[in-house]
């Protein structure tokens, strides 16, 4: 692959993570790290919408069906097992088979985008139903007790691998998850330039012609559906490390707009943009959060409309774009505006 | 005999109480192929309507099926200005933006009426099926919907304005050539749609409770019927309510309501592998 100014972002924005996750530590108080603990995990589930919508093309709106799937499986193993690391294998492998399940019947049913979008958050609202009829010592997996809408306090957090004894300490759980970001956002980058990447937004550039080419968009779309679901379900094993517990609430319907909002606000066809987009309204929010005249809904909801009606494409692409217009104004030469590398 | 007769009744309210949550959605979905995700909302703020207007001495049934309609009718066609008629043609767009409304609408109704549960009493009492008791109250859903359906076959067949209707949603073009508005007719479209969807929520206040979230308790029920019904609009969710509403209630009856929910979801997903356009995409293609 040829070194271009794509890469030369991808170096930057890999040593820029790598700053983060060591300087944290050292400049933040604990209880900063925890918070930024809830940060990474909120990039994380941005990234694996922005990576879906952006790249794949599928609109998923019921994402948080995947974080909630994940975030239930890590609690339920690692409570029963004991092992968290069986806990992080089970949150990022039961969203993943579901998707697999779920996605054969709509891809392979071949429905409309908009019935796509409107199944997955049909799917959404009823995992959160069921969950949160699970109240009652009756409904229990294993020694796990599901709890209903209280959810399930003190889930384990991370120990050592094999060493059920040795606990893991916030800071330890910030780099455990930083360095998984950086590893999930390098990972999708790699598959991204590689064929099947190249494959994934041909479909979504023009579906019929790459069929015609001879590439089984189904499968492609399946594939991209399973892999953004494995990792808005390792999102939710860090949120449940982050917090402690888990709920119900994590499958409502204001945590799949939140995803959209993140990657609608940080930039579409970009890794980066949900990124940013999600830490940045996280922080945000957990502001809002302190104030109680307005119901944050209403917050969530004009932000939506106002993005969709003025900034459809996202604030990062948008001041790519400048930057770009500027630099080629200068008279640089051939600075191609790549619309999918970040 | 007698628990048959209960689970029968309760069968036909239940297919009753899936037109009524579906027909907004289908009318909005078959005539202009948009799909409104602010539709649980639209019920929740007809039921509100029912709530404040009984509040005010208002006579139930006119808090119950005259107010609702009108006030969410306009709360739709004042969206319809102001928001959706700049999305047409962008079908992704046009989704988040009615799920913004939808958040949007969901926060306001908190922020006025907080997050508490209110209800409003059933009028009429009960009746007995032999040992079982039953609501008197379902008979007013079935003939509401049973209403609904014959009033909407009447109006899209019988009237001038009906015909306009169909005309511009079948090719909007010919009938911009003939001197229709598409735009006047759209906003017509949705503020109907927005009307059905306030009625629904009226007629069922008095068997709901009724808060800011209650949208999304009905929302999984109305999707799968318009998508397993397809494109035509009376006969696509009268079939699928009639199938889906079955199931759900006897699933319900035999298990828990969640997972009679569950099982339409399961259902649902497996019949689009197999007709993905819905059961009037396939069957009864001709149909309204």
């Amino acid at each position: 692959m040829k070194f271009n100014s794509a890469w030369a972002g991808f170096i930057a924005v890999l040593i820029a993570g790598l700053v983060v996750l060591f300087a944290v530590p050292q400049i933040v108080s604990l209880f900063g790290i925890v918070q930024m603990t809830v940060f990474v995990a909120m990039a994380m589930y941005a990234l694996s919408q922005g990576f879906l919508w952006g790249f794949g093309g599928i609109m998923c709106f019921g994402q948080a069906s995947f974080l909630g799937l994940g975030a239930y499986a890590y609690a339920i193993t690692a409570i029963n097992l004991g092992d968290t690391s069986w806990g992080m294998l089970a949150g990022v492998a039961v969203p993943a088979i579901f998707a697999l399940l779920l996605g054969y019947f709509m891809f392979y049913g071949r429905i409309s985008d908009a019935y796509i979008g409107v199944i997955t958050l049909t799917v959404s609202v009823i995992l959160f139903q069921l969950i949160n009829s699970t109240s009652g010592a009756q409904y229990h997996i294993g020694q796990a007790e599901l709890g209903g809408f209280n959810g399930i306090p003190s889930v384990p957090t991370l120990n050592m691998p094999g060493d059920v004894s040795n606990v893991l300490s916030p800071t330890g759980i910030w780099y455990v998850s930083m360095a998984l970001l950086i590893i999930v956002y390098a990972l999708l980058r790699l598959a991204l330039a590689s064929r099947f990447g190249r494959v994934v937004v041909a479909i979504r550039e023009n579906e019929t012609r790459a069929m015609l080419l001879g590439y089984d968009a189904r499968l492609y779309k399946l594939l991209s559906f399973t892999i953004s679901a494995a990792i808005a379900g390792l999102a939710g094993c860090i949120y449940d490390n982050w917090g402690g517990f888990i709920s119900p609430t994590i499958f409502g319907l204001a945590m799949s707009a939140e995803v959209i909002i993140f990657v609608l606000v940080g930039g579409l066809g970009t890794l980066i943009g949900p990124i940013l987009g999600g830490v940045g309204l996280q922080y945000v929010m957990n502001l809002a959060g302190t104030q109680h005249k307005v119901d944050p809904n209403l917050g969530l909801g004009v932000v939506l409309v106002a993005f969709v009606l003025l900034v459809p494409q996202g604030v990062v692409p948008v001041i790519r774009d400048k930057a770009m217009q500027l630099f080629i104004r200068r008279g640089a030469k051939a600075a191609r505006i790549q619309e999918t590398s970040p | 005999m007698d628990l048959t007769g209960l689970l029968a009744f309760n069968v036909l309210s239940g297919i009753a109480t899936f037109v009524l949550i579906t027909l907004g959605l289908g009318v909005i979905y078959g005539m202009m192929r948009i799909i409104n995700l602010a539709h649980g909302e639209f019920m929740m703020l007809g039921a509100y309507t029912t709530v404040s207007a009984v509040g005010a001495g208002v006579n139930i049934w006119i808090a119950m099926l005259v107010l609702p309609p009108l006030v969410v009718g306009l709360v739709g066609l004042v969206l319809e200005r102001a928001l959706i008629r700049f999305l047409y043609g962008r079908m992704m767009d046009m989704m988040l933006a009615t799920w913004g409304v939808s958040l949007g609408l969901i926060g306001i109704s908190s922020t006025i009426y907080g997050n508490v549960v209110r209800g409003v009493t059933a009028p009429l009492g009960g009746f007995n099926i032999g040992r079982y008791g039953a609501s008197l109250y379902s008979f007013v859903i079935i003939l509401v919907a049973i209403a609904c359906l014959v009033g909407l076959y009447a109006l899209l067949r019988l009237t001038k304005f009906g015909l306009i209707l169909r005309a511009a949603m079948q090719n909007p073009r010919m009938a911009a050539a003939l001197g229709i508005s598409p735009s006047i007719v759209y906003m017509a479209t949705f503020t109907l749609g927005a009307a059905l969807a306030g009625l629904a929520g009226g007629v069922l206040a008095p068997i709901s409770g009724i808060s800011p979230n209650m949208g999304a308790a009905y929302i999984a029920n109305a999707f799968i019927t318009v998508l397993g019904g397809g494109p035509a609009i009376i006969a696509g969710t009268g079939i699928a309510s009639v199938i889906f509403g079955a199931i759900n209630q006897i699933v319900s009856f035999v298990a828990n309501p969640v997972l009679g929910t569950v099982s339409l979801l399961v259902f649902a997903v497996i019949m689009i592998r197999i007709l993905p356009q819905g059961i009037t995409g396939r069957f009864f293609r001709n149909s309204l």
